[in-house]
């Protein structure tokens, strides 16, 4: 169900994620101070090519890594396998990662 | 009800791992869809973060980022258990991993209200 | 049935395969009483029709493992005094393998995974060889003690949830095994026992919950084991190799 490819993408992405994770915390910890406003956040990102690259290799390592994780709980909870557990697994990440880059271009741009 | 051979520290740590994980993994199309306003519809957007000065909005935002601490702390906890060497304190790494994602999401709460 | 401050009330699963229910016995309680004991009491004077399966009474077979209060268990050496609760215990046979009948279970899959995940030595030598001779001392060989002392028992192998909601997962003991045949510097082939153990049911499943760790009655440690294969097969993958 999980070789050894596919435990590796999980456990790269999520090595890269540590840091941005952190970071990205750090960041709301930083910024819902004196509560949030478009305004205040687009004011940050707009136009930045530094949150361009951050959010955008946050978006590309969490839909690999959230896809291959709802993979095993859908396996192991629902039975889904096979074909039908490929499937899954590329439609979620295909979701997570269109939705997330449009959301990037949105801050961004 | 936790079954008898279940109920072990490590045990409670994975469920935690999955819960949070399977949380945030359906949290995320929500908060892109949200972020995507800023593209052609502003006032949405801000229509909604003005619906985040809730009380009630802010005890979930607490909530979300205790998600993402905890998978993030036990997501570090997994990565020393498999690619360092061997340690037998895994029980406290668990413990500190919990106590460190609490500590990250309450500075959170408190900056937030 | 009364409660009686002599009497054991035992509940028992009687069927075969996935048809059954549990029975209840009222056992004397005796001094120094093994799980085992009460099972052996109850085929010998309340129903001989009761199966179980056991041999050496000394905790080194490895076959008389059952799930005794949902916790799977050695019964030859599990006191009573250790697990009862309110004068009751319940047996049942181990979990995650078919039931033959009543609280024997078919280890068939246990050992067709042990093989599977390549827990078969590849010699190097043949008789006429003079013997090699190892250290004692090399790390490999000190990490390698730490995991061969398993009876086969199969506690591990019920207390997991990974073999459970995974029916390809090869589970702890057979994992825990490869690792030491990996680590052995006879083995002629160690990258066949990498390639066993990742693919579908591979050591990549686990998710170190830990149960198996906790309940081995002999203190092993597969979970330490399978953190180890992962690093084997990742380091190989990125040498090159498989």
């Amino acid at each position: 169900m999980l070789g050894l490819r596919l435990y590796m993408a999980q456990r790269l992405s999520a090595m890269v994620m540590i840091p941005l994770t952190l970071g990205h915390i750090a960041v709301m910890i930083y910024a819902v101070q004196d509560g949030l406003s478009a305004a205040e956040i687009l004011g940050r990102t707009k136009g930045s090519d530094i949150w361009f690259i951050f959010y955008g290799l946050f978006v590309l390592a969490v839909s690999l890594h959230a896809a291959i994780g709802l993979r095993v709980v859908v396996h192991e909870t629902l039975g889904l396998k096979g074909r039908a557990l490929d499937v899954f697994m590329w439609l979620a990440g295909l979701l997570l990662l269109v939705t997330g880059l449009r959301a990037v271009l949105a801050v961004t741009l | 009800m936790i079954r008898p051979h279940r109920s072990h520290p490590l045990w409670i740590a994975y469920l935690l791992h999955r819960l949070s994980g399977l949380g945030l993994a359906l949290f995320l199309p929500v908060h892109f869809y949200v972020l995507a306003f800023a593209l052609n519809q502003p006032e949405r957007l801000d229509a909604f973060l003005r619906f985040a000065d809730d009380p009630l909005v802010k005890v979930a935002e607490f909530g979300l980022v205790f998600l993402l601490a905890v998978h993030v702390f036990g997501g570090l906890r997994l990565l020393a258990l498999e690619f360092l060497p061997w340690s037998p304190r895994q029980k406290t790494m668990a413990a500190s991993a919990v106590a460190a994602a609490f500590l990250v999401a309450g500075t959170f709460f408190l900056q937030a209200v | 049935m009364t409660a009686d401050s002599n009497g054991l009330h035992v509940d028992v699963w009687r069927g075969s395969g996935t048809e059954g229910r549990f029975e209840r016995f009222l056992v004397p309680m005796q001094e120094s009483q093994t799980i085992l004991d009460v099972v052996a009491w109850i085929q010998q004077y309340a129903d001989p029709t009761l199966s179980y399966r056991y041999a050496c009474r000394v905790g080194m077979c490895g076959s008389c493992a059952m799930m005794v209060n949902g916790v799977p268990r050695w019964t030859c050496r599990t006191h009573i005094k250790k697990v009862i609760k309110d004068n009751a215990i319940t047996i049942a046979p181990l979990r995650n393998l078919p039931v033959i009948k009543d609280l024997a279970a078919d280890m068939d899959p246990f050992f067709d995974k042990w093989v599977a995940a390549g827990g078969v030595h590849h010699p190097t030598r043949d008789r006429n060889d003079e013997i090699e001779k190892l250290s004692p001392a090399t790390p490999e060989r000190i990490e390698t003690d730490t995991g061969i002392e398993c009876i086969n028992c199969s506690v591990c192998y019920a207390a997991c949830d990974t073999v459970s909601s995974n029916v390809d997962f090869l589970g702890p003991a057979a994992l825990q095994r490869a690792w030491t045949l990996y680590l052995d510097p006879k083995d002629a082939d160690p990258g066949v026992i990498l390639e066993a153990v990742s693919g579908r049911g591979g050591c990549h499943n686990c998710h170190s919950q830990g149960s198996c760790t906790l309940h081995c009655p002999n203190g092993l440690n597969p979970m330490k084991a399978i953190a180890g294969l992962k690093r084997a097969t990742v380091s190989s993958f990125f040498k090159g190799g498989r």
